[in-house]
């Protein structure tokens, strides 16, 4: 629909007309601002937790879980050298194995979910499933943040209140 | 001829006040859209229309996805 949109606005007389195909779906899959009703209850990305620690696939485990340690988290998120989410560090593989590299001791290709994706379907899941905790990840890849269940808990209840 | 932009674009035409212009129909505009997008669904774009719209200024189409 927005080619046609577009090549319509150039015969309208505009001279600079670009057309993102990728449309609303994209730019919300990226974290982006939204506007309109739907706004009203927060998404994941929107209750992600921002500013969790990262590391590369070389680092070793041993500075990670200093690092970790130093910013009272519990994860690391392994990201490659073009920043894309490839593993989590957390639990027994910060704790063990100190001096292997990160790549080494980590979770390989950790389930991600898509700023834009609804909290009500994904706080039942995460009920029904036991998660705490799940990586938010943009359309890229690139990391956004941690959603923490008790997080997207109170953002509903928000904003059913 | 319009030209096609991506993500690693747009945020760049944006910034040198690019409109965007949401095609989809009113209602769908009302539920969501991206911040700070005009709504003129394709189906009432006439010169009328769209003359809220800044000519010397780029304008950016879309609609939901690949439709």
């Amino acid at each position: 629909m927005s080619p046609r949109a577009a090549w319509r606005l150039e015969r309208l007389g505009f001279s600079e007309v670009y057309d993102f195909a990728a449309g609303k779906a994209a730019w919300l899959a990226m974290g982006w601002p939204r506007e309109g009703k739907a706004a009203a209850v927060p998404n994941a990305g929107e209750v992600a937790r921002r500013g969790t620690p990262t590391c590369s696939l070389e680092d070793r485990v041993g500075a990670v879980k200093d690092q970790v340690e130093s910013v009272g988290r519990e994860v690391c998120i392994v990201v490659n050298q073009s920043g894309i989410v490839e593993g989590r560090l957390r639990g027994k593989a910060l704790k063990e194995s100190l001096e292997a590299s990160a790549e080494e001791s980590m979770e390989i290709g950790p389930t991600t979910i898509r700023p834009s994706e609804s909290i009500a379907p994904l706080v039942e899941r995460m009920h029904r499933r036991a998660v705490r905790t799940i990586v938010v990840s943009d359309l890229r890849g690139e990391l956004v943040g941690i959603l923490y269940r008790e997080d997207a808990d109170a953002a509903l209840e928000r904003a059913r209140s | 001829m319009p030209k096609e932009v991506g993500i690693d674009e747009i945020r760049e035409l944006i910034d040198r006040s690019a409109r965007l212009v949401d095609v989809l129909p009113e209602a769908e505009y009302e539920e969501e859209h991206i911040a700070g997008a005009v709504n003129i669904p394709l189906k009432k774009m006439t010169a009328q229309a769209v003359s809220i719209l800044d000519r010397d200024r780029p304008v950016i189409t879309y609609c939901h996805d690949y439709q």
